[in-house]
This record gives C-alpha cells, sequence and structure tokens, in this order.
C-alpha cells in the first residue's frame, strides 16, 4: 500500500456500521427461530450473524472486534457440537432412540400459546457452530501477514 | 377494490423496474467510474425499494398481511446502498482513478493539496 499522509477517514461506514449490525442480528435471529414453520433454521441464522460480525470487522480493526464480542470461536464451536450431542443423549433417558425430538405447548407471559421444540436446542447447536467455524477461519486468514 | 390494489401494485413494480433500467443504461453509457457510480446507487436503489413497497402492497392488499421483512429490506437498502456506493467510488479515487475530461472542478483535490500545504 502506498504511504499517505492522510488518515483514513471511515466516518460514513462506520456510522451506517453501527446501525446495520443490529439490524443484521436481530434478522438472524428472526431466521433461527422461524426455522421451524417456514424457511431459516440455524445454518442460514449462524452465518447471517457471522456476517454482521465480519461487517464490525471490516468497519473497525479486529482488536477493536474482539474486545467487545471477547469470544473464543473454537471454544464456541466445541459448545454447539456438545449441545447437538447432548440432545440427542437426552433422548435416551426416555427410553427412545438416539436423537429422538420432541415438542409441546407451553403458555408464555407475553407470547401466549407457543409451541417449544428440543429441535430448537438442536438448531441452537448447530447455530453456534456455524458461528464458530466461520468466524475461526475469517480470523485466522485475517491474522496471518 | 381489487382491481384499483392491482393497478397500484402494478405501477410501483413497472415503475421499480423501469428505474433499474435507467440505472443500467447510465451505467453502460456514462464515460468515467465516478458517474457509472451515481447512476447505479441513486437509480438503482430508488428502482429497488419501489418494487419492494409494490411487493408489501402486494402482501398487505392482496393476501391481506403485513410483511415486515419488506419493510425491513426497504430500511436495510435505503440505508446501505449509498453507503457501498460512497466507499466504492472513494476507493476508485484514493488509487487515482482519474475524472471524465469534461469535469471542470475537482473540490477534493484541492482541499487535500490546501491539507498538505499546512503541515
Amino acid at each position: 500500500m502506498k504511504k499517505t499522509n492522510l488518515k483514513t477517514n471511515d466516518l460514513i461506514f462506520q456510522t451506517a456500521t453501527k446501525v446495520i449490525v443490529f439490524l443484521i442480528i436481530i434478522y438472524s435471529w428472526h431466521l433461527f427461530f422461524s426455522g421451524h414453520y417456514t424457511p431459516g433454521g440455524g445454518f442460514i441464522g449462524g452465518l447471517m450473524t457471522s456476517g454482521a460480525i465480519v461487517l464490525l470487522l471490516l468497519a473497525y480493526d479486529i482488536k477493536t472486534v474482539v474486545s467487545i464480542l471477547p469470544f473464543d470461536y473454537i471454544k464456541m464451536a466445541a459448545l454447539g457440537l456438545l449441545i447437538a450431542l447432548l440432545t440427542g443423549i437426552g433422548s435416551l433417558f426416555y427410553n427412545v432412540p438416539f436423537l429422538t425430538h420432541t415438542f409441546g405447548y407451553v403458555e408464555l407471559p407475553l407470547l401466549g400459546e407457543t409451541a417449544l421444540a428440543t429441535a430448537v436446542l438442536f438448531d441452537l447447536g448447530v447455530y453456534l457452530v456455524v458461528i464458530g467455524v466461520t468466524m475461526t477461519i475469517i480470523q485466522t486468514i485475517g491474522e496471518t501477514e | 377494490m381489487t382491481e384499483i390494489s392491482n393497478f397500484i401494485i402494478g405501477f410501483f413494480i413497472l415503475l421499480g423496474s423501469i428505474l433499474s433500467l435507467v440505472a443500467a443504461i447510465g451505467v453502460v453509457r456514462l464515460p468515467d467510474v465516478y458517474t457509472r457510480n451515481h447512476a447505479a446507487s441513486k437509480s438503482a436503489t430508488l428502482g429497488v425499494i419501489f418494487i419492494l413497497f409494490g411487493l408489501f402492497l402486494y402482501y398487505l392488499l392482496t393476501e391481506h398481511q403485513v410483511n415486515s421483512r419488506v419493510l425491513l429490506g426497504i430500511v436495510f437498502v435505503f440505508i446501505t446502498a449509498p453507503v457501498a456506493g460512497h466507499l466504492i467510488s472513494r476507493a476508485a479515487y484514493n488509487i487515482g482513478v482519474p475524472l471524465w475530461k469534461g469535469s471542470v472542478q475537482d473540490d477534493l483535490k484541492k482541499a487535500r493539496s490546501k491539507k498538505k500545504l499546512m503541515r
């Protein structure tokens, strides 16, 4: 890169990022939770959340993003795998085959009658694994000189 | 009622697609990066917003549901597309892409050379 006297001025990009990141993360959670009845789910929810973090990485440098989101992404992927495995093992305690899922209707205070499925917990595992793997790849490539 | 709503929806979608076509013609015909970027970011943004608004009206008037994802898409395109145009244009200026021969004014160059003299 050519050396210049000018300090880079990313004010417009950084200000737009501050607004857009929240929109992307909220939409990714919407995709994550609506995966049971409409298109969506853990995979594209996780990809979209990591897309929001990548946008932060583009607008700010890597140290700032690590200081505002202090996650160890390898451990996050491991935690996701553990959650997915535990939802499979949990079915063994009820004398049904491995990875058998169930659901029920619960009366929640604000949302009314809601269908809660244990497949969401499996999806949470997928979500964490996708974020962990994507961010590990991108941060590892970004840090090497 | 449905005839009128069909007419309004069709009007917005047709207007949006015509604006997108105008953007495409502008990208082909304009002389340099900055004017092309001007055409692409402004006209295509408004075109996409009109098409999405027509889609929102379709869901609202024909299917009788408020599709908030389309509204979110309108807000998202409205915020991000001009910023993307700005970033592309500034990157082109910083690596020294020349302006069109007929350009008469370059205030950024003037401001930068003045800043260098002050130092």
